[in-house]
């Protein structure tokens, strides 16, 4: 059981939040699905940081960002597999 | 690990059991709080419970005040207490609700006397409950004379993934035991909602969780002036890699674990559903709730952290845990159990919640939390609308 760079809560997220200090640019990471205990690699686009969510496929303009498998807001700038996934490119769907 | 089944608490007159023994002096009112914190600062081992309310408050708020003053009075970690309030008619009524159980309870009003009389009247009676208190000893107490109010803070993705269901863990393990629990925070639910309404025990459960959701959501819809996007997440929980209200909310819904609540709370109230899991409609801030919670008699509390939340209560002790590596290092005079090795998988949930039971019977028993010994001591009134 080695330490993992990503964890992802549920097998359907399309986002991981990296547990380690910081990724690096290009950097090879190791992802652990709580839910059902397996592990993928996904590389990092850029650096990111502790408790940051980086997206585990390509998205586009008004996809759906799921993390425990439930909704949990809309993209709002495409994103690319690998990068950061935050304010800058996610949004509620609330209000 | 073998769950205990007691802890040593103090034997209450009403039959609830207390993990402190507070003395506390109670202002009625803004106004009576130099008088209070004159007579704390007189008679040792008492605590005065300033706040910033509790004149010209009308209908639902002002019945909210109320049951805040009388249930932080009732409440079980508190031995007795010295009530000082403007006017007599209003200090009388807080007295006699909160003598009910049963506690030695007197009341003084500064209106013809002064603050002077009055805290030479006060102090006297303070100093003979301070050293009545003083003699009550601990007693072993089943495990079920816990009742356990939960509440996150300064949230991030750490707390999402391993504090709240730490949180969770700690729940399913102990409401066996026949344990009250309690998790509030209205507001961040919202994106969670559904999900949250759909783990009520029974429709009216169910339905009574809607519509105070429902409730909250229209009050947000009418006073936005834009949206809570500067308020919901705050900067803290953005910093922390939280994108949305969504995102916060069902991390927040971690701490319930598998659990069903069986009834919803007005705030403050006190559950009469037995054991159990129940939601108080609260604010998200969390001073406001976890003295929400306290006055709804719970008697120790949980709060998870992820960015390093330092909230303290003066009644309630306050257990604070956090999965952030950077704050168990960065902060850690506030963190009362560190279960940050989940993230490095050097621990797993079970035995993140073996550790935070562990952490919060030994406080239960008479440790002070990272809170009480910093001197945390947040006391915060909920306010529903302006005084009239």
């Amino acid at each position: 059981m080695s330490q993992p760079d990503l964890i992802i809560h549920d097998e359907k997220d399309n986002v991981g939040v990296v547990v380690i200090e910081t990724t690096k640019k290009g950097q090879e990471c190791n992802a652990w699905i709580m839910e059902n205990d397996k592990t993928i690699n996904v590389n990092s686009t850029n650096a990111i940081p502790l408790g940051h969510k980086i997206a585990l496929k390509d998205l586009k303009e008004g996809d759906t960002i799921l993390k425990y498998g439930h909704d949990i807001g809309k993209v709002v700038k495409s994103i690319k597999k690998g990068e950061h996934v935050h304010v800058h490119n996610v949004k509620t769907k609330k209000w | 690990m073998e769950i205990p089944k007691s802890f040593l608490g103090y034997k209450r007159e009403n039959g609830r059991s207390g993990t402190r023994n507070h003395v506390i002096i109670l202002p009625v009112d803004d106004i009576s709080n130099a008088c209070a914190e004159a007579v704390a600062n007189n008679i040792k081992g008492t605590i005065a419970l300033p706040h910033s309310y509790g004149r010209l408050q009308f209908g639902a708020d002002l019945e909210l005040h109320f049951r805040t003053m009388i249930g932080t009075g009732k409440n079980p970690n508190v031995a007795a207490v010295i009530v000082i309030g403007i006017e007599p008619k209003w200090t009388k009524r807080i007295v006699d609700e909160i003598a009910k159980t049963g506690k030695p309870v007197e009341g003084f009003h500064i209106e013809r006397t002064g603050d002077i009389g009055t805290i030479m009247k006060a102090s006297k009676k303070a100093q003979e409950f301070s050293q009545w208190a003083s003699e009550k000893q601990r007693e072993e107490c089943p495990l079920s004379d816990l009742w356990i109010s939960v509440k996150c803070g300064e949230s991030d993705t750490t707390s999402g993934l391993a504090s709240n269901p730490t949180v969770g863990n700690l729940m399913e393990k102990l409401e066996p035991f026949g344990v009250h629990l309690c998790f509030g925070e209205t507001s961040e639910l919202t994106g969670a909602e559904t999900v949250c309404a759909a783990r009520g025990a029974t429709p009216e459960a169910k339905d009574k969780f809607m519509k105070t959701w429902n409730a909250y959501n229209d009050f947000i819809l009418k006073e936005a002036t834009d949206d809570l996007s500067e308020s919901q997440p705050t900067a803290g929980n953005i910093a922390g890699g939280l994108t949305t209200i969504e995102e916060k909310a069902f991390g927040n819904f971690q701490k319930i674990g598998k659990l069903k609540f069986i009834d919803v709370l007005e705030p403050a109230e006190e559950p009469k559903k037995g054991k159990g899991l129940y939601f108080m409609d609260t604010s998200s801030a969390a001073a406001e709730c976890v003295t929400l919670q306290a006055a709804g008699g719970f008697n120790i509390h949980l709060f998870p952290t992820g960015q390093g939340n330092i909230i303290g209560n003066p009644i309630e002790p306050v257990v604070k845990l956090t999965a952030n590596p950077l704050t168990a290092k960065l902060m850690k005079e506030h963190v009362d159990c560190d279960v940050s090795k989940i993230l490095s998988r050097q621990m797993n949930l079970s035995q993140a919640g073996d550790e935070l039971i562990k952490t919060m019977l030994r406080v239960a028993n008479g440790r002070l939390t990272c809170a009480e010994a910093l001197g945390h001591k947040e006391f915060v009134m909920t306010k529903l609308y302006r005084s009239a």
